[in-house]
């Protein structure tokens, strides 16, 4: 399934009704060809960081469409470049991005579910270590002394 | 003195998709010169500051974030 997200910056010039009617017009050319709108995105009237066409501001839309034909998409590109109220455009397909993302979270998920599976795993060493220490340390002598003996033998063998 | 470890702020975030629209985010590694910020600076890992910059080029297209500086 492929996922266009078509960003486009209206002129500031334009009246509040005619960014709705342009709004309209171009969704509308997406449908007419098959596009299917999820999302409708308005930010409204935003600063520039700087200016495009002398305008200073400009107002966001953007469009989410799902599985249009590629005709949907050339022919709104067509139309953003011929509109004279549309100073800057891009549209980027975003399905194959998102699903990498969905990936990495899988990945995640399945690391984290082994790291605690380990954590469990040596949690449960320790207390069975713990439950047969007592026995031992009643058996052995003071720890001390066999690490002398090691440490002489290694002095002989210097 | 040691220096504080850098870490890649998008694998701590869990950020797996950088949007060229999140101009809060992106902002962050854009200085004052409007140059993306390098990664020996920012610690963030090759993957996401591949992604990084892709996104900040898209939103510069569309004037959210400039290309030189004021």
């Amino acid at each position: 399934m492929r996922r266009y997200e078509v960003t486009c910056v209206l002129a500031p010039t334009l009246s509040p009704e005619e960014v709705e009617q342009a709004i309209e017009n171009f969704k509308q050319a997406g449908e007419e060809r098959g596009a299917t709108l999820v999302d409708l995105d308005n930010w409204g009237k935003r600063r520039l960081a700087f200016p495009v066409k002398k305008h200073t501001e400009g107002y966001y839309v953007v469009y989410t469409f799902e599985e249009p034909a590629a005709q949907a998409i050339a022919e709104l590109e067509r139309r953003f470049k011929v509109a004279d109220q549309v100073i800057r455009f891009l549209t980027v397909r975003v399905d194959e991005d998102l699903k990498r993302a969905e990936k990495f979270k899988e990945k995640r998920g399945v690391k984290k579910s082994k790291r605690e599976d380990r954590r469990t795993a040596r949690a449960q060493a320790e207390s069975e270590a713990v439950a047969s220490q007592p026995a031992q340390a009643e058996q052995a002598p003071a720890p001390a002394a066999p690490t002398a003996e090691a440490a002489s033998k290694e002095a002989s063998d210097g | 003195m040691a220096r504080r470890r850098k870490f890649c702020k998008f694998c701590a975030e869990k950020i797996d998709y950088i949007d060229y629209k999140d101009v809060k985010t992106l902002g962050q590694f854009i200085p004052e010169r409007a140059k993306i910020l390098p990664r020996r600076i920012s610690g963030v890992c090759a993957t996401h500051q591949r992604k990084l910059g892709l996104a900040i080029r898209r939103a510069r297209h569309l004037a959210l974030l400039p290309y030189a500086g004021s």
